[in-house]
Parts: C-alpha cells; sequence; structure tokens
C-alpha cells in the first residue's frame, strides 16, 4: 500500500466511541440518549476501589445513516476493555427493546453495534451475564423486523457472551486489526495451558480470529481496511438491505457432518480452519 | 463418564424429570434430548452431560463446545418445526448442569462463538413462537454456556444447594484477567452480589422464578423430583402469553437495569 495512501485514510480504529457514533450519523441528526450527564455510571466500580465512567462506556445515539433511521449503539474500548457491566448492557438491551416496539409499530429504527468488547465485566459478572442474554434475546427478536448490524473493528475485537451476540447480527463487518472469538487468549491458556493457546503468539491469534481468517471462514460478512468512509459505507450498504433469514446460525446438519468426521488430534491452523468451515451456509458468497 | 469430575446431575435429573425415558438417539452423547411429558403437555427435555469419550478433549466434562452447541441448536429446532403448524406447543426444559464453554485452539478456530449463537437463536426463536422455555439449574450455570443452554428461557428455577453456581468465569480465570488474587475475588464476592458465585446471591438479582430446596440434589428421590415438576409447573402457568425476558427485570435486584430503562424510554422519541 502506498504511503500517501495511508496518509489520507482517516483511521476507524483509533477513534473512541464516540467520535466513531459522530462519524457514522449523517451530519446534524445526532441526538445522544443517556449522555455523560445523565450521571448513569456503574453502580459496582465504585464499591471495589475502581473509577467509573459517567456513560459507563456505552454511547447511545440516535440519528439517520443515509437517510435510514439508526440507533447506535457504540461500546468505548478505552474504558474496562469494553467489558459489559449492568448500566452498559442495560443501555444496549434498552435501546433494542425500544426498537423492537418501534418495529413492531410500523416504524423501524436499525440497530448498529460497534462491538469492542472483552465480554462480561467480571468485577458485575452476574449482571453482565444477564444483560447479554437480553441482548442476544432482543438481536433474535428484532430480526424479524429490520437488519442488526455488527461491527469489530478493533483494537479489541470482540469475544465472551458478545461474540455471540456478533453471531446473531444480520451483517457483521470487520477490520484485519480486529478480532472474533468466544474466549479471549489469557482465559484459554489459564484454562487450557499454554501448549494449547498461548496468548503472547499474537501472529497465531490472529491467523485464526483476526478479522481476515473470520471473513475467508464466512463468520464475517464483510471486510474493510481501517478507513472511517470504507467503513461507513458498509455499514449504509447493511442497514438499507432486506430483512433475511441467517444462514449463518441455519447450516446445523452440515456443521454437525462436518464435526462428526474431524480429526481432532489435529492441531488446529488457519489454513485448515478454512478447509473445514468452507461452503457450510447455504447462502454464502451471494453479495460478498 | 469422566472419573475425575462428580457424576452428571444434568443426566440424573433428566432421567428422573422424564422417568427414566430412552433419549432420543441421534443425537451426540454429550446432549441428551428425552421427550416426556411435564403434567399434562408434551415437552422436549434437553441436557449437555459429561462424555469421557468425547472427540474433542476440552469438552469431556459436560462443557458445551462445537458439537454440543449446533446440537443444542437442532435438538430445539426440531420441535420448533414438527410444531410449526401446531396451536399448542411443546414445552422445553433446559436441564442445566454445565461447568463453563469449551477452551480450546481447534473451538476457537471452527467458531464456536457461533455455535452458541445458533443454540441461542433456536431457544429464543422457540420461545418467541410460543413454545414455553423452562430452565432449571441443578448445578453448574456458567458463562457462554449457559448463554447457549437455558439463558434464553421465559423462566429460570435454580435448586437451593451448595453445588449450583452461576458466573461468568471460573474463580482462577477472573482472578487473572481482572489482575486479583483468587483470595481476592473470593473476598469481593462476599459483599458484591453480582461478582457472587453462589445461588442464594443470583437470587437476589432477581433472574430467578423459584429457588427450590430437595432433599438430595445429586441423586434426586420421589419427593424431590415432585417438587421440581409441581414448581415447573407453577413457572408454565405464569408465563402466560409473556414471551420477552421481561420478568427478569427486578426494580430490588437490579436497580440500574431498571433504571436505565426507564430513562431511555423517556428519552427515546425526543419529543
Amino acid at each position: 500500500m502506498e504511503s500517501a495512501e495511508l496518509l489520507q485514510r482517516e483511521s476507524f480504529v483509533e477513534k473512541n466511541a464516540r467520535q466513531r457514533v459522530q462519524h457514522l450519523l449523517d451530519a446534524g441528526t445526532l441526538r445522544e440518549l443517556l449522555d455523560p450527564f445523565e450521571r448513569l455510571s456503574s453502580p459496582w466500580l465504585g464499591l471495589q476501589d475502581i473509577v467509573t465512567q459517567a456513560d459507563d462506556g456505552v454511547v447511545l445515539a440516535r440519528g439517520t445513516i443515509d437517510g435510514v433511521a439508526v440507533v447506535v449503539a457504540a461500546i468505548e474500548p478505552a474504558f474496562q476493555g469494553g467489558s459489559m457491566g449492568e448500566v452498559g448492557g442495560a443501555k444496549i438491551a434498552g435501546a433494542l427493546e425500544l426498537a423492537l416496539e418501534d418495529a413492531r409499530a410500523g416504524t423501524p429504527v436499525v440497530p448498529v453495534l460497534l462491538l469492542e468488547t472483552g465480554g462480561v465485566r467480571l468485577q458485575e459478572a452476574n449482571c453482565g451475564l444477564a444483560a447479554i442474554a437480553e441482548i442476544h434475546a432482543a438481536i433474535v427478536a428484532l430480526r424479524e423486523y429490520v437488519p442488526v448490524i455488527g461491527v469489530i473493528s478493533g483494537p479489541v475485537g470482540c469475544f465472551g457472551g458478545m461474540s455471540i451476540a456478533a453471531g446473531l447480527c444480520s451483517t457483521l463487518i470487520a477490520t484485519r486489526e480486529a478480532r472474533l472469538g468466544l474466549n479471549g487468549p489469557q482465559v484459554i491458556e489459564q484454562e487450557a495451558g499454554v501448549d494449547e493457546y498461548d496468548s503472547r503468539d499474537r501472529p497465531m491469534i490472529w491467523s485464526l480470529t483476526g478479522g481476515a481468517q473470520r471473513h475467508a471462514t464466512d463468520l464475517v460478512d464483510r471486510l474493510c481496511d481501517d478507513d472511517t468512509a470504507q467503513i461507513r459505507a458498509a455499514i449504509a450498504q447493511a442497514v438499507a438491505a432486506p430483512v433475511a433469514d441467517l444462514p449463518r446460525t441455519q447450516a446445523i446438519d452440515a456443521h454437525l457432518a462436518r464435526l462428526r468426521g474431524l480429526d481432532t488430534s489435529r492441531r488446529a491452523d488457519a489454513d485448515w480452519a478454512r478447509e473445514m468451515l468452507a461452503d457450510m451456509n447455504p447462502a454464502a458468497g451471494d453479495g460478498r | 463418564m469422566s472419573t475425575n469430575h462428580y457424576p452428571s446431575r444434568g443426566a440424573a435429573w433428566l432421567a428422573a424429570l422424564t422417568d427414566n425415558t430412552p433419549h432420543v438417539d441421534h443425537f451426540p452423547a454429550s446432549v441428551r434430548v428425552v421427550d416426556a411429558p411435564l403434567g399434562d403437555i408434551a415437552a422436549r427435555y434437553i441436557a449437555v452431560v459429561p462424555d469421557a469419550d468425547n472427540a474433542y478433549p476440552r469438552t469431556r466434562d459436560g462443557e458445551v463446545g462445537l458439537v454440543e452447541g449446533w446440537a443444542l441448536a437442532q435438538a430445539v429446532r426440531d420441535v420448533l418445526d414438527a410444531d410449526a403448524e401446531q396451536a399448542e406447543k411443546r414445552a422445553i426444559v433446559a436441564v442445566i448442569d454445565v461447568p463453563s464453554q469449551a477452551y480450546g485452539r481447534t473451538e476457537e478456530a471452527l467458531g464456536i462463538h457461533q455455535a452458541l449463537a445458533a443454540a441461542v437463536e433456536a431457544y429464543a426463536t422457540a420461545r418467541a413462537a410460543g413454545h414455553p422455555v423452562l430452565g432449571l439449574i441443578v448445578g453448574k450455570a456458567m458463562s457462554g454456556a449457559f448463554l447457549a443452554h437455558g439463558y434464553q428461557a421465559n423462566r429460570l428455577i435454580a435448586l437451593d444447594d451448595d453445588r449450583v453456581q452461576v458466573h461468568a468465569m471460573g474463580k482462577q480465570a477472573a482472578a487473572r484477567i481482572t489482575q486479583r488474587t483468587v483470595e481476592g475475588v473470593e473476598q469481593l464476592a462476599q459483599t458484591i452480589t453480582p461478582m457472587a458465585y453462589d445461588i442464594a446471591s443470583f437470587d437476589r438479582l432477581g433472574l430467578l422464578f423459584a429457588r427450590l430446596s430437595v432433599a438430595n440434589a445429586d441423586t434426586p428421590g420421589e419427593t424431590d423430583v415432585a417438587a421440581a415438576r409441581e414448581t415447573l409447573m407453577q413457572a408454565l402457568a405464569d408465563i402466560g402469553d409473556d414471551d420477552s425476558l421481561a420478568a427478569r427485570l427486578d426494580a430490588k435486584g437490579r436497580a440500574a437495569s431498571v433504571t436505565v430503562r426507564e430513562r431511555l424510554r423517556a428519552q427515546w422519541a425526543g419529543d
């Protein structure tokens, strides 16, 4: 890539959550909900001598993207690793639940989720987990009426219960900088040992869970450069797309058949994963 | 069955609740599916159980792995499809004793998050389609495994027992990620309700329909099974037309979750 081209490009990954929202929404349409002046911060972090944040690390805003009414929920990667606490989780779940009411009333609002999150905030463990179950429920219910868009740009990536939420999105957009996986590298290393998964082996981790690999295995729909204009264009296209079934969760028989015959003694690498996950989704390849 | 693991409560309760009805045979050994009545209505009971011979080494103690995630989705989807034209929808009872999701390299490489998403979607879709979905926690209900198997239920019931636990992560890993000692995590769990591992603390968050005392949680006797059935049927009646998870929002247990939603609603329309 030419350095001149790189210099012209506006990074999305380097922006914070509020800046990301500002760059996505049509000019003059942004209306933040439960902004920091509402002072809805975590009731649990302070009890553990951890500094709270007045928006609990989730920025919610309504507005339009190329004229389509949307609600954007952006998780702030710089606050507690983008973790889901009670308040931040309730902001996302609550927004999705209200979007569902609107969709049922015939005034659809398309949710766009910027998923920079390590998953449950362990300092609020069961409240975070409960909120994530509510987010899952709302995404599934919403998809009957509107597309639900997920974006994983990096630098944190998307892990834990929120990776399941990503797997439920109608369109999932990622960059090469992003990672998507159920378990974070440190947790796997702790539970299964360093031979199973070396949390410091970054090339291995990106080769298996990075955005490019997830796109090559149809677990991500669109791969974008770290370029705000390009990511915005991909989101604009996705929010205007018609409601459709989600091929990624439908291919149950195909997955079970392939998993049954799998050589589980083999050490997984990127090429093998691409082979194992090839042609799995009924509609894979369409419009990609 | 694995020898380094206590006998599966999931398997014990599944057999007891269904009077030892044989399980549906086309599922993997780690996902046990039984069709049997709950009171007057037809039901499908589902449990994830240990399988010492599981081809996937990270999934031998009852964890939810790749195969389990997709198989759970299939167990629920089969019921959805079979009852699609029926007015009366079968109940689905998730019997929950899951120590964790599978932590492994193969699992991550092949997209275990998507397998769990398929299971979550199946349960949520069944609930929305009018199937009463009940979750009975008889052992551990941990993290991603619980999200995939039970947390989408209309109503959750838990045995009131020391070995019944709900949490987002095991203590060792939670300590590492939060840069604390295990003792530090245990100490905080005593005062911070959502950090606790015990079921009484979980109940205080308002997420349970009922906490059920039994004489023997490992090998339930007749009285225990009768009590569990009674509570499951009460939960069934309580669901009515509610196909959402709203009943879990308890103003005392999760005050902030309620406040956030109220204030968000007030700002939502912007007029």
